[in-house]
């Protein structure tokens, strides 16, 4: 089973996503239950890669039958198996939260185009990581946009802007990082991930082979929202539909991390990118600029939902750094950080959208007196917030410990302090809210309906406050079992 | 040294735990039961804490892996001497308190006592944990989470003033403890892949001046409970909380939770050796010389009671890191020492100064003239406080004051020497004018008549007399603790 899951969890979803319209036309009130059904389906496969992976190591799929590198081969090894059991779990768990949630947000007639849409944005999320091949990836990886753009532009009034800025910025980064496919193809004629580490290290010293790398660094880094093209992404995130903030800020992004995480070191070895060229220091000056700059502007905002945007924005400089410091520490940081930040950044979204869904307003103000209203829900808001500030034993606590033993290893101070300032700007934002939240009463206003959340919002967001706490406890185990092998030789 | 595999070190962090649980679940409504919960928790936790006592006597070490996260961050309890000292002391008192804190809470008609209750009994879970840890880990886990659950202890009233002081209490804590703390601690992993308490530090004898001494301060500043200067004002801005919270936890439990971690590093970290050989407990000895002056000519000036009583603190404290800063075997003892007797007797000065607010109304010290006649058993208890804090024979404080003047000869430091004298004259200074306007002053006479809580005058009078207790039998105390030195 587990060699067929790699291609059923793109294909399902693909092919989910184009069914579901033709069943709005029958009867819409089916789609929502095939929606989930369908995402279900894609939890199990990933986690059955996930387990074929753990057990019985690299999983290798040819499409239709043709040999690598003229055919387009699907290679999924430890760190996509991840990846996309995040991807698909996130997906699902948002998908029974969006049930209640859209449902203040989009105009009813067009709900079977959301789901349809965001089964696309999975398919394409999904088919990133699970590629063999950089310009497959490319076509993958403007699937996954083009969802992005739809899903983000159904919300709220200005998000109609926010997302054509996102379209000029991500077409950008598309094309770039088609450039680099490009001069790659013309350099060595091959476009399969496998096949160019063989060919590429004689052409180390070559321009086009650097001009390339160029390419795919920023062409990632605005897809990723690297401070400073992180521009696209606080609106976006800030005005799209709740579950679409939900997902797309767990999975985006981390997505692309992921694709960094290949270039740098299975499409290039790891000396490439110290040795021959600076890109590890410049990513490592790069990260931290964009840790200091989220989190400084992260404390200004009012809003709840942009405050964790540029949170999110801080947190992806995070996962940078600990890539590109040249340890097995860092690294093995950054992998779990991209698993914890994801479960993390999913739950404060929903809790943001469960804010929305009761009251119309998601500010920080609106928290206070929140623990009378909805005591589940603020339980979970507390266990996330200490570990996005990383209070142990809480998931956010492990991350950061190796991410900062990492960057002391490498003797890179400065990160050191960013990732510490970071922590403790979180600190600030979160204790606010929750002094708010504990010891604030709230005056009665009677026109808002301050009542505990729809059990299909609240169980998504228990649940992924139990994770938190859950993966905070066996992280050592997800360390050993899963992330010990995605660090790259040479470390 | 004889290892014990045993669970009794959990079982002493869980069963206040427990007791939270069922004191949020019982709740106001029946708040008799609710209160049975505080004391049987209390009581359980101390009985499971003193049975390990004859054990440790016996020169034998209980230890209890809880769970490995990863293969270096593990939660690991190890029960010595000095952990167990700590907590004996911690849940003993824990017991007065909570008779203490019902006559207290129910006395004012507070508001949130469900809250308060459960809380309490986390933070002291929390402190045990501290007591018990084997490594610098465990010891963060649970030095975290007494910051975290003492944060609506000290917020309770939930007025701007408490909101502001909870503020700055959490600023300081979690803010050092993450910045500094945390750091000196992935540092010390970084040099030595070693996060264990070890009796001869854990660093190498070739690691570099300049690094030790980094990840020394670090450390020394990342522990803010401890309260010394410049890092102190946590401590006065606390005393917003209810007293009881204020006399258990800001006398005893948080902040000698604090020196008891500068004790940890001190001797289990770095090691005597390696701190002689860079000098680096001289720096440390200056930094709380400064901290027990400064701070005691600061409460000489301050009219609110427990104000004057906090800056005490942060003065006494610093008695206990001067003792481990000397390095010598009889300051050490005295520094260990110190933490019980310190505590006895601030404890009792803090519940004189919650009888009085509750019983009287009154905050300030200038208004407690003639008071004594009112108020016969707290005034008594209060001078037995005031007489411990000052050294005086034949109370708990003088005992521990005589180790660290021993301590101060055996180093031949003539300034320490001073340092501890001219505290004792200040000590005298801020706590005797109190006690003479109490008993030798005319009282202006009350519109309202004043009695003593009988639940608050019993427990005071209490630990004065087990201060008292301390100071007639030494021995006892200074046995256990020497058997850290061993």
């Amino acid at each position: 089973m587990g060699e067929h899951s790699s291609i059923l969890v793109v294909v399902i979803s693909l092919i989910a996503s184009i069914t579901n319209v033709f069943i709005a036309l029958v009867r819409k009130s089916l789609c929502y239950p095939f929606f989930v059904f369908i995402l279900g389906i894609c939890f199990l496969l990933s986690m059955d890669i996930l387990y074929t992976v753990i057990n019985f190591g690299t999983v290798k799929y040819k499409l239709g039958g043709w040999m690598p590198p003229w055919g387009i081969e699907y290679v999924v090894d430890h760190l996509n198996a991840f990846v996309i059991a995040i991807v698909a779990t996130i997906s699902f768990v948002v998908a029974i939260y969006a049930k209640e949630s859209i449902k203040k947000e989009i105009a009813k007639p067009r709900l079977p185009y959301f789901y349809s849409t965001y089964l696309l944005l999975v398919a394409g999320l999904i088919g990133i990581v699970i590629t063999g091949d950089i310009f497959n990836l490319f076509v993958f990886l403007e699937i996954a946009s083009l969802a992005g753009y739809a899903l983000i532009a159904i919300g709220e009034k200005r998000s109609v802007l926010a997302s054509f800025n996102y379209i000029i910025m991500g077409t950008i980064g598309a094309c770039f990082y088609l450039l680099g496919v490009g001069y790659i193809y013309i350099i060595t004629g091959s476009l399969n991930i496998a096949d160019l580490t063989r060919l590429l290290p004689p052409l180390y010293e070559s321009k086009v082979t650097l001009a390339a790398l160029a390419f795919f660094v920023i062409g990632v880094a605005i897809k990723i929202a690297l401070f400073p093209l992180h521009r696209w992404l606080p609106d976006s995130y800030t005005f799209a539909p709740s579950a679409v903030s939900a997902f797309a800020s767990a999975t985006v992004t981390k997505v692309g991390i992921y694709v960094l995480i290949r270039i740098s070191y299975t499409l290039f070895e790891p000396r490439f990118l110290t040795e021959i060229t600076p890109l590890s220091t410049i990513l490592v000056w790069w990260a931290t600029i964009a840790i200091f700059f989220g989190s400084t502007i992260a404390l200004g905002q009012i809003d709840f939902k942009r405050t964790l945007s540029y949170i999110l924005v801080a947190e992806v400089g995070y996962i940078v750094l600990g890539v590109s410091l040249g340890n097995k520490e860092g690294f093995i940081g950054a992998v779990l950080h991209i698993l914890n930040d994801a479960v993390m950044i999913a739950c404060l979204f929903m809790i943001a959208g469960g804010l929305f869904y009761r009251i119309g307003r998601r500010n920080l103000t609106d928290f206070t007196g929140l623990k009378k209203y909805m005591p589940i829900t603020m339980t979970a808001f507390l266990v996330t917030s200490l570990s996005m500030i990383g209070v142990p034993p809480t998931a956010g606590f492990f991350s950061k410990w190796y991410l900062i033993l990492g960057a002391i290893r490498a003797e890179q101070w400065i990160s050191a302090s960013a990732l510490i300032f970071s922590s403790l700007v979180n600190a600030i934002i979160f204790f606010k809210l929750l002094e708010k939240v504990y010891f604030s009463k709230k005056e009665a206003i009677p026109k808002y309906n301050f009542r505990e959340l729809p059990l299909s919002m609240l169980t998504p967001i228990v649940l992924m406050g139990l994770a938190v706490l859950v993966l905070g406890i066996y992280s050592g185990k997800i360390i050993s079992t899963v992330i010990e092998f995605t660090v790259p030789k040479g470390f | 040294m004889e290892t014990i595999v045993s669970p009794k070190p959990l079982l002493a962090v869980l069963v206040s735990l427990v007791g939270a649980l069922l004191i949020a679940i019982t709740g106001e409504r029946l708040r008799n039961l609710r209160e049975t919960w505080t004391i049987l928790a209390s009581v359980t936790k101390f009985g499971i804490v003193a049975s390990m006592l004859p054990e440790i006597l016996n020169d034998k070490v209980i230890e209890y892996t809880l769970f490995k996260i990863t293969s270096h961050l593990i939660l690991h309890f190890k029960v010595d001497a000095l952990g167990v000292f700590f907590a004996t002391t911690a849940s003993f008192l824990w017991i007065i308190t909570s008779f203490y804190s019902i006559g207290y809470m129910r006395g004012l008609k507070e508001h949130a006592q469900t809250r308060y209750f459960a809380y309490f009994a986390i933070a002291l879970s929390a402190t045990v944990g501290v007591a018990f840890s084997a490594n610098m880990f465990t010891a963060f886990v649970f030095y975290e989470i007494i910051t975290i659950s003492t944060f609506p202890l000290v917020a309770h009233k939930e007025t701007k003033e408490a909101k502001r002081g909870a503020r700055k209490y959490l600023t300081y804590l979690l803010g050092t403890s993450v910045a500094f703390q945390l750091t000196a601690i992935i540092i010390t992993y970084n040099l030595t892949g070693k996060l264990d308490f070890s009796r001869d530090g854990v660093f190498e004898t070739d690691v570099s001046y300049l690094t030790v001494t980094i990840t020394f301060f670090l450390y020394i500043a990342g522990i803010t409970k401890a309260a010394i200067m410049p890092l102190h004002s946590w401590l006065p801005a606390a005393m917003v909380a209810p007293t009881p919270v204020s006399a258990l936890l800001h006398a005893v439990a948080v902040v000698k939770a604090g020196v008891f971690m500068v004790i940890r590093v001190v001797l289990y970290v770095f090691g005597i050796d390696l701190l002689k050989s860079f000098d680096l407990g001289t720096i440390l000895a200056t930094i709380a010389s400064f901290t027990i002056i400064a701070a005691s000519v600061i409460a000489l000036r301050q009219d609110n009671l427990k104000l004057r009583l906090a800056y005490s603190t942060v003065s006494q404290l610093s008695y206990i890191v001067l003792g481990v800063a000397l390095l010598t075997p009889s300051a050490v003892i005295g520094s260990i020492i110190h933490i019980v007797a310190h505590a006895f007797g601030k404890i009792t000065l803090f519940f004189c100064a919650g009888s009085i607010y509750v019983s009287a109304h009154k905050t300030e010290v200038s208004q407690l003239d003639g008071i004594a006649k009112k108020m016969p058993w707290t005034m008594a208890a209060f001078t037995v406080g005031a007489l411990n804090m000052i050294g005086v024979p034949l109370v708990g404080g003088f005992v521990s004051k005589w180790y660290l003047l021993l301590g101060a000869l055996e180093k031949g430091s003539f300034e320490i020497l001073s340092v501890l004298l001219l505290s004792s004259l200040l000590n005298a200074g801020y706590f005797l004018p109190i006690i003479y306007r109490a008993y030798f002053k005319k009282s202006p006479g009350h519109a309202y008549e004043i009695k003593e809580n009988p639940f608050m005058a019993v427990t005071l009078t209490i630990t004065a007399l087990i201060s008292i207790v301390i100071g007639f039998y030494p021995n006892f105390i200074a046995s256990l603790a020497k058997e850290v030195l061993r």
